[in-house]
C-alpha cells in the first residue's frame, strides 16, 4: 500500500502558482486582521464568564432581559455545547463578585437549583499582560528557531524556515480573525505548537536538500529541491495524516473547551504541510542557494596529519 | 552481525519499559472521595476516639463509609461516592467541634507495594477535578504608604530627641517632607537622616523662610519592602487556607507582586474569597478622658449603631497582631463571643495599660481595609479601573475595666456567629501586611471536571486507535513494531509525569494526544529510509541498518527544534499553556527513545537472527 506514493512531481515548477495562492491567503489574512481584528477570548480581554447548567433548556432572550434589567450592560448569553448549558459573558467584569451575583440573580427565578459549571473572572490588567506575553513568546520562539537552524544548517535555511513559519502563523491567525473564532489561551498554545510542528516538517525537507546537494552532482537548485520534496513526500503526508487523525478525534470528542484548540491545530498543520512543501523550498530558491553554501569547510586536522 | 543488539541492551530496554509500566500503574487506581480530619492546632491530636465518634455520627445519619484510617496525626474517612462525602462533611464537623478541621479530600488508593516503590498517581489539575483558582495582587502602593507612616512617626520621635524643632511633617505620594525653622536645623536634620536611614534618598530645598527636607525611599528598599509584603502575605494566606480546611491547596508567589491560590474541591467561592481577602484586625484603645486635648483623641462610630459614637485616645494599647490564639464561644445570653489569648508582650502591654485605668472604659475597634472599585475614563478615552482603598473602623465593644486584664479575655458585641468565627480565624491566621485584591478567578464545577476527564480519555483512546490501525495497514509488520513502540511511549510518558509530580490538565491531555500523532513521525522517517535503501538495491539487513542510521540526524534535528519551542512555551506560559508544554516536552523525549531504540530492538529481535533474509514486511 505504501508503494503507491512513489512520485516524480514537479513541485518547484508550480512554485509561481503556489506563491500566488499564498500571497492571496496572506493578503486576506492581514486584511482581516487589520480590519476586523482578533476575537480575543476572556483570557486576553478581561471580563467575567459564567457557565450554568439548567435542568431544561432555558429561554436565552429572557435571561438576557433579566440581566439587563438588573443593570448589567454588554451582556452576551449563548448556549454552550448543549441546549441546557448557557454561557453568560460580561465585558465589564470589574469586580470579582459579578459571577456569584449573576448566578444568584438567575437562581432566584428558578424553582430547581442551577448548577454552576464554571466561572471565570479576569482583570483587564491581567488580560493585557497575557496578550503582551503571548506575542513576546511567539517572537521569541521564532527567534530561537532561526538561530538554531542557522547554526545547524546555514543562514539561508534559517530565513526560509522562519518565512514558512510566519506564513503559517499569519494564515492561521487570519482564518481565526476572518471567521471571528474565539482566540483564547489554549489557541495560543496551539499556535505555538504549530510553530513547532511546521518547523519539524520543514527541517525534514531541508535535511534532505542539504544531503542531496552534498551527495549528488546536480547543480540546479530547483532540481535538487524537487527531488528532495519527492523523496520526503510520503513521510510528510503520512505524518500529517496520523497527526490529523488524532486531532480529528480531539475535535469531535474532546469537548467544547478544546474545540478551538483542535481546530487551530488542524488548520495550522494543514497549512504547515503545504508550506513545508512549497514555501520552504521556494524560499531557498529565491535566496539563490548554491552548493558552495553547503560545502563543509576543510578541517585543519586533515592537513596536519600529512607527513 | 549488523542487526543484533547485545543481550544487556535488550535487558535494559525491557527493564525501562517494565519500570514505565510499574510507575504508570497507580494512575489506574481511582481516587476515593474522602474526609481528612486534622487538629486546628499542632498540639491537638487526632485519635481513634475522634474517628469512632465521626463514624458513629455518620452511621446515625445513614451514611456508610468505605474505610477509615489513622495516620500521622490525621484521620481519613473514605466514601463510596462524592455525594456521600459532601453530605458527611457538615455531620463530621458538627460531631467533632471546632478543635478539628474537616477537609474534603481525594485519597489515593494506590496499593501499598506500589507506594513502597515510590510510585504515585499523577496529580490532576483544577480543570479535571474541580475547584477554584485565584490570582491575587498585593497592593504595593498601599504597602509603601503604610510603611511610610511608620517611618514618619519614628522620624518625628528622632527629631524631637535630637532637639530639632519642625513645623510640619507629612507623607505625600511616597515622599516624606519635613519643614524646619532655619538653615542650621535643616542641615542638621539632613545629616541625621542620612546617618540613621540609609534607605532614604535625602534632598534639601531652602528658600527665604521655607526650609524643606525631602526624603524618598530608594529603589532597593522599595524592592525589599515589596518582597517583605508579598512574603508576609503568602504566610498569612497559607495560614488562612489551612484554616479553611482544604486538602492539597496551592499558595505560591507569581511574578513580582502576585500570589496564586488554588483550592481543589472548594465549591463555595464566596466564603473562600471573603476569608482570603479579608483584612480585618482589631485595635484596643482606652476611652479618652474628658480633659484630654482634642489632638490626642479620635471619634469613632459604633459598628452596629452608627448614630452612637465615642471619643477614644489616639494611642492604642495593642492590635490584633498580639493575639496568639482565638476561639469562638457564647456568653450567658447565648450571644457569640471571641475568646482571646495574647502573646507575652501583648499581655504585658495590656496589663500595664489596664492596671492604672480601672474604672475607665476600653474600646475594641474593628478595622477593615477595603477597596472601592470604580470605572473612570482616562485622557485617551479608555475605560480603566481605579481602586480606591479606604479603611473602615468601628467600635464593637466599649466596656468598663473591672480589674487589670492579663493575657486572656473575651470580646463581645459581634453581629453573628459567622462573624465571630471569621474574626477568630483571622486573628489566628494573622493579618495581611498589605491589602490584596483579586485580579483573576476561575471556578470549575465538579461535573465539568469529570466531563473533561471522560472526554480526554475518549479522545486519547480514539486517536490512538486510529493511528494504530493506520500504521498497521500502511507499514504491516513494521507498523506493528511502531505500534508497540507507541504503547511503550504512552507508558513511559505517564510514568515520567507521575514520577516528576507533574500536574495533568486538560491542555496536558491535548498535549498527550498530539504527541501520539507526532510520535510515529520518527518511525515514518526510518521506514521511508529503509524502503529507499531497498529500492537502491541494498540487502534487507543493510537497508535496516542504513535506514536507522541515516534517519537519525533528521529525527534529532526535527525533535530538538520542537523541544526548543516547547521549552519556550513552558518558560513564558501560564496555566494551560504550561501544562501543554510539559506533556509535549516529555512526550518528545520519550517518543525519541521508543521510536528509535524500542523499534530497533524489536526489529533486531525478529529479523536479526535470520541470516537469509529475502524481503521485509514493510
Amino acid at each position: 500500500m505504501s508503494h503507491l506514493l512513489k512520485t516524480h512531481l514537479d513541485f518547484m515548477g508550480k512554485r509561481t502558482l503556489a506563491l500566488i495562492a499564498s500571497a492571496v491567503l496572506l493578503v486576506i489574512s492581514i486584511g482581516s486582521l487589520a480590519i476586523q481584528g482578533m476575537q480575543f477570548g476572556l483570557d486576553f480581554t478581561g471580563g467575567t464568564l459564567v457557565e450554568l447548567r439548567y435542568e431544561s433548556a432555558p429561554e436565552l432572550a429572557q435571561i438576557r432581559e433579566q440581566l439587563e434589567q438588573a443593570g448589567y450592560a454588554d451582556v452576551t448569553v449563548q448556549n454552550f455545547g448543549t441546549a441546557t448549558d448557557i454561557l453568560v459573558r460580561l465585558q465589564q467584569g470589574f469586580s470579582p463578585d459579578v459571577g456569584d451575583e449573576v448566578r444568584s440573580l438567575l437562581q432566584a427565578q428558578q424553582a430547581y437549583p442551577i448548577e454552576l459549571v464554571r466561572s471565570a473572572f479576569v482583570g483587564s490588567q491581567v488580560g493585557e499582560e497575557l496578550r503582551e506575553q503571548g506575542g513576546l513568546g511567539m517572537l521569541l520562539a521564532l527567534g530561537v528557531v532561526m538561530l538554531y537552524v542557522a547554526f545547524r544548517f546555514q543562514y539561508k535555511f534559517a530565513v526560509g524556515a522562519v518565512l514558512a513559519l510566519i506564513h503559517d502563523v499569519l494564515i492561521l491567525l487570519g482564518i481565526f480573525s476572518l471567521f471571528q473564532l474565539e482566540f483564547d489561551l489554549t489557541v495560543l498554545a496551539a499556535v505555538l505548537a504549530v510553530i513547532g510542528y511546521s518547523l519539524n516538517d520543514t527541517i525534514v525537507v531541508y535535511d534532505r536538500i542539504r544531503e542531496n546537494f552534498r551527495m549528488l552532482r546536480i547543480e540546479d537548485a530547483a532540481e535538487i529541491a524537487n527531488l528532495s520534496l519527492n523523496q520526503t513526500l510520503s513521510r510528510t503526508l503520512v505524518t500529517s495524516l496520523t497527526t490529523l487523525l488524532v486531532l480529528l478525534a480531539l475535535f469531535f470528542v474532546g469537548g467544547d473547551l478544546i474545540h478551538n484548540f483542535a481546530l487551530a491545530l488542524i488548520i495550522g498543520i494543514s497549512v504547515g504541510t503545504y508550506s513545508s512543501v512549497y514555501i520552504a523550498g521556494s524560499a531557498l530558491l529565491a535566496l539563490k542557494l548554491t552548493r558552495q553554501d553547503l560545502i563543509v569547510p576543510i578541517q585543519g586536522e586533515v592537513e596536519d596529519d600529512r607527513p | 552481525m549488523l542487526n543484533q543488539y547485545p543481550l544487556w541492551k535488550y535487558l535494559l530496554i525491557a527493564l525501562l519499559v517494565l519500570a514505565g509500566f510499574v510507575y504508570s500503574l497507580p494512575n489506574l487506581f481511582q481516587e476515593d472521595p474522602a474526609l481528612q480530619i486534622s487538629g486546628s492546632r499542632g498540639s491537638v491530636q487526632v485519635e481513634q476516639t475522634q474517628l469512632n465518634q465521626a463514624i458513629q455520627a455518620l452511621e446515625n445519619a445513614g451514611i456508610t463509609p468505605l474505610a477509615s484510617e489513622l495516620s500521622q496525626n490525621a484521620g481519613l474517612i473514605r466514601f463510596n461516592t462524592s455525594e456521600d462525602q459532601l453530605n458527611a462533611k457538615p455531620l463530621v464537623q458538627a460531631a467533632l467541634g471546632d478543635t478539628y478541621v474537616v477537609a474534603l479530600n481525594l485519597a489515593e488508593s494506590t496499593p501499598d507495594w506500589l507506594s513502597a516503590l515510590g510510585a504515585q498517581p499523577m496529580k490532576l489539575g483544577l480543570d479535571l477535578r474541580g475547584g477554584v483558582h485565584f490570582l491575587l495582587e498585593v497592593d504595593m502602593q498601599a504597602a509603601v504608604k503604610q510603611r511610610m507612616e511608620v517611618y514618619s512617626s519614628e522620624i518625628k520621635t528622632l527629631l524631637r530627641k535630637e532637639g530639632l524643632r519642625y513645623r510640619g511633617l507629612q507623607v505625600e505620594q511616597g515622599q516624606l517632607q519635613v519643614r524646619l525653622r532655619n538653615q542650621e536645623d535643616l542641615e542638621a536634620a539632613a545629616a541625621l537622616m542620612r546617618r540613621e536611614y540609609n534607605e532614604f534618598t535625602v534632598s534639601t530645598e531652602a528658600q527665604a523662610t521655607d526650609f524643606r527636607l525631602m526624603a524618598i525611599l530608594n529603589e532597593t528598599s522599595v524592592r525589599a519592602l515589596e518582597d517583605y509584603a508579598v512574603e508576609q502575605n503568602l504566610t498569612t494566606l497559607r495560614n488562612r487556607v489551612n484554616e479553611l480546611g482544604v486538602s492539597e491547596p496551592l499558595v505560591q508567589r507569581q511574578g513580582r507582586n502576585r500570589i496564586v491560590v488554588e483550592l481543589p474541591g472548594i465549591q463555595d467561592t464566596a466564603a473562600a474569597k471573603r476569608i482570603l481577602g479579608a483584612t480585618a484586625n482589631l485595635e484596643f484603645r482606652l476611652e479618652a478622658k474628658t480633659s484630654a486635648a482634642s489632638t490626642e483623641t479620635e471619634v469613632f462610630r459604633f459598628r452596629d449603631n452608627p448614630q452612637r459614637n465615642a471619643t477614644l485616645e489616639r494611642d492604642l494599647i495593642i492590635t490584633g497582631n498580639s493575639v496568639s490564639n482565638a476561639s469562638v464561644g457564647f456568653d450567658e445570653q447565648n450571644n457569640p463571643q471571641v475568646n482571646i489569648r495574647l502573646d507575652a508582650q501583648g499581655g504585658k502591654l495590656m496589663l500595664d495599660a489596664t492596671r492604672t485605668s480601672i474604672g475607665r472604659r476600653m474600646a475594641v475597634l474593628f478595622i477593615e481595609h477595603k477597596t472601592r472599585t470604580r470605572v473612570i475614563t482616562n485622557a485617551r478615552g479608555e475605560k480603566i479601573e481605579e481602586r480606591i482603598p479606604y479603611v473602615e473602623k468601628g467600635i464593637i465593644s466599649l466596656a468598663t475595666i473591672q480589674s487589670a486584664l492579663g493575657n486572656s479575655f473575651r470580646i463581645t458585641g459581634l453581629d453573628s456567629t459567622r462573624e465571630a468565627s471569621e474574626l477568630s480565624l483571622l486573628l489566628r491566621a494573622g493579618s495581611l501586611a498589605a491589602p490584596i485584591y483579586f485580579v483573576e478567578e476561575r471556578t470549575i464545577g465538579p461535573s465539568l471536571g469529570q466531563q473533561n476527564i471522560d472526554q480526554g480519555v475518549t479522545s486519547i483512546q480514539l486517536g490512538m486507535f486510529l493511528v494504530l490501525v493506520f500504521m498497521l495497514v500502511w507499514y504491516k509488520r513494521f507498523g506493528l513494531y511502531a505500534n508497540l513502540a507507541l504503547a511503550a511511549n504512552i507508558l513511559l510518558l505517564t510514568a515520567a509525569m507521575s514520577i516528576l509530580g507533574a500536574t495533568l490538565t486538560l491542555p496536558g491531555i491535548a498535549g498527550i494526544v498530539l504527541t501520539l500523532g507526532m510520535a510515529v513521525d520518527a518511525n515514518v522517517l526510518i521506514f521511508a529510509r529503509i524502503k529507499e535503501e531497498l529500492a537502491n538495491g541494498a540487502t534487507p539487513h543493510a537497508a535496516i541498518h542504513g535506514g536507522y542510521e541515516r534517519a537519525f540526524t533528521t529525527i534529532l534535528d526535527a525533535n530538538l527544534t520542537t523541544l526548543l519551542v516547547a521549552v519556550i512555551l513552558f518558560a513564558m506560559g501560564t496555566g494551560p499553556v504550561k501544562g501543554f508544554a510539559v506533556t509535549l516536552s516529555i512526550g518528545i523525549i520519550t517518543s525519541m527513545f521508543t521510536a528509535i531504540v524500542v523499534t530497533r530492538a524489536l526489529v533486531n529481535l525478529t529479523y536479526g537472527r535470520q541470516r537469509q533474509l529475502e524481503s521485509l514486511s514493510l
